[in-house]
């Protein structure tokens, strides 16, 4: 009876120490943003990339904001993100070096399909973060210093208006797509990135609609930047290098563009120089 | 309703078609957690052991702290690792971060207390009349704390099966020290997490039941050892 035990006990040990899959490439690590994952680009580039030069990128998916700190913390070897001000800022602070326009999408405003503040019809953005908040209709904010964080942010204080702690205003500190169902349940306005909108509008059944877009303050222009190796010598600069200029390329520059999601949208428009 | 259906149909097909990605995340759980367990199992039992059977000073407050750090709210360790672990931090130069190590040093933080702590209860609830018999019969202290042990052995297994549970259902710590990198530190609770964000509630409740299924026969086969230590009493 002992011995049986003993027995299961093994096959269990065995069991868990049973290798799951060999790694041997080399491997280079991006801190990215959660809008450029789950709307499946790294699914469809990387490979490419990958089959080309035998360099695994592996990605860390977070906020904008955690994202470049965990580059400056020398825990990612190049970060992809968008939020443009506060990546110059942090090139500048001497963290990261060789930042590029890669590609642009743009943020949209939704709300309600039956636009209880009556946005729609609005051409400024800065009118329409004003109507929300004299409306006191819900809005729902990432909270989370994602790069739709910070675009949101700025625009409240170009409108004038310092919505924290109104009780219009809720801050979910989550990503883009459950910020969108949550406002969807709470039938309130956000702000989101066009990618996201078009890839879930449909499979998350939100009962929402674009009420504002086509303004300039809403342009989301997403870049790429290594870890500065004078910083943290241990990165691997050369390869994240190799990314980067395979990403401005033609080549990378075309597999951005040929990316569509399932309903064939072109979420993302190459413009790297 | 539908989704909840829809969600085990998927579960079903997922388990027919097992592909290569779905099997690679089931053996890095496995592995992680397995590990995880095995190292605060052991370091848990010796801990526990020690706290029960010898006097010394700051005793107590051990064992209050071993106590306390059994409800540890898992992001809280997975920050504390994440900055021991990162390259600015003091282990840095490691370079474990984002690699199944960190989540399996994460897990034993979080696993650890309880099982020491689950271990401690069972050993002092073990009557001291059996290792005085053991000594009267010529035990050596070290004799006679194997033996105390071993009439312990049903509540051990308890406390191992409640850090079993604690690491498969963990998502929080691994999810910040191991980055849910796809093919590298992506395992079931974390793909859960990530499925469930994209809004694909079906295939993460698909995964969900997979994952408490092969809970439930690992605890089973855990329970047949259990009821087997219970039935020999004298060994």
């Amino acid at each position: 009876m002992k011995i049986k035990g003993y027995f299961l006990l093994f096959l269990m040990l065995l069991m868990v120490f049973i290798p799951s899959v060999v790694y041997a490439e080399t491997r280079i690590r991006c801190a990215s943003t959660t809008s450029t994952q789950n709307s499946g680009l790294f699914d469809y580039i990387l490979p490419i990339f990958e089959k080309k030069t035998g360099i695994k990128v592996d990605v860390v998916a977070v906020g904008t904001g955690a994202a470049l700190e965990i580059g400056k913390r020398g825990d990612a070897d190049f970060v992809f993100v968008h939020a443009k001000e506060l990546e110059l800022k942090a090139v500048e602070e001497g963290y990261f070096v060789n930042r590029h326009d890669v590609m642009y999408n743009d943020f949209v405003i939704i709300g309600p399909d039956n636009d209880p503040a009556k946005i729609k019809g609005i051409k400024s953005t800065l009118e329409a973060f004003r109507k929300i908040a004299e409306s006191g209709h819900p809005f729902v904010s990432r909270g989370d210093k994602s790069g739709t964080h910070t675009k949101e942010l700025v625009i409240w204080t170009k409108a004038g208006i310092d919505p924290k702690g109104k009780t219009w205003y809720l801050e979910v500190g989550q990503g883009m797509e459950k910020t969108q169902r949550i406002a969807n349940e709470k039938r309130a306005y956000t702000l989101t990135d066009r990618g996201t909108w078009l890839a879930t509008k449909d499979k998350d059944k939100l009962e929402m609609m674009i009420v504002l877009e086509g303004d300039p303050i809403l342009f989301n222009q997403y870049g790429v930047m290594a870890v500065n190796p004078a910083k943290h010598e241990h990165v691997k600069y050369k390869e994240s290098m190799e990314f980067i200029n395979w990403l401005i390329s033609k080549e990378g520059q075309q597999a951005i563009a040929s990316f569509k999601d399932k309903l064939g949208n072109q979420l993302f428009i190459p413009n790297a120089k | 309703m539908d989704s909840i259906l829809e969600g085990f149909r998927k579960a079903f097909l997922l388990i027919l078609h097992l592909d290569a990605e779905l099997l690679g995340i089931i053996f890095l759980s496995l592995k992680v957690s397995g590990i995880a367990l095995l190292i605060s199992t052991v370091c848990g039992l010796l801990a526990g052991t020690l706290v029960s059977l010898k006097r010394f000073h700051g005793r107590s407050l051990i064992i209050t702290l071993l106590n306390s750090f059994m409800g540890l709210p898992p992001v809280v360790v997975g920050l504390f690792v994440y900055l021991l672990l990162s390259r600015s931090g003091p282990l840095g130069f490691m370079g474990l971060l984002y690699t199944p190590s960190a989540m399996i040093i994460a897990q034993t933080i979080l696993a650890f207390p309880i099982i020491a702590s689950l271990c401690h209860s069972a050993i002092i609830s073990i009557d001291p009349i059996i290792g005085q018999a053991a000594m009267t019969l010529g035990a050596t202290p070290y004799q006679k704390t194997i033996t105390t042990i071993k009439e312990a052995r049903y509540g051990i297994l308890s406390a191992i099966i409640a850090g079993l549970g604690r690491v498969m259902a963990e998502v929080g710590a691994i999810l910040i020290v191991g980055g849910n990198i796809a093919g590298y530190t992506r395992v079931m609770t974390t793909t859960i997490a990530l499925e469930t964000d994209k809004g694909n509630f079906e295939l993460a409740l698909a995964l969900g039941i997979i994952l408490l299924s092969i809970s439930l026969i690992i605890n089973a086969l855990l329970h047949i050892i259990q009821k087997k230590g219970a039935l020999q009493p004298n060994r």
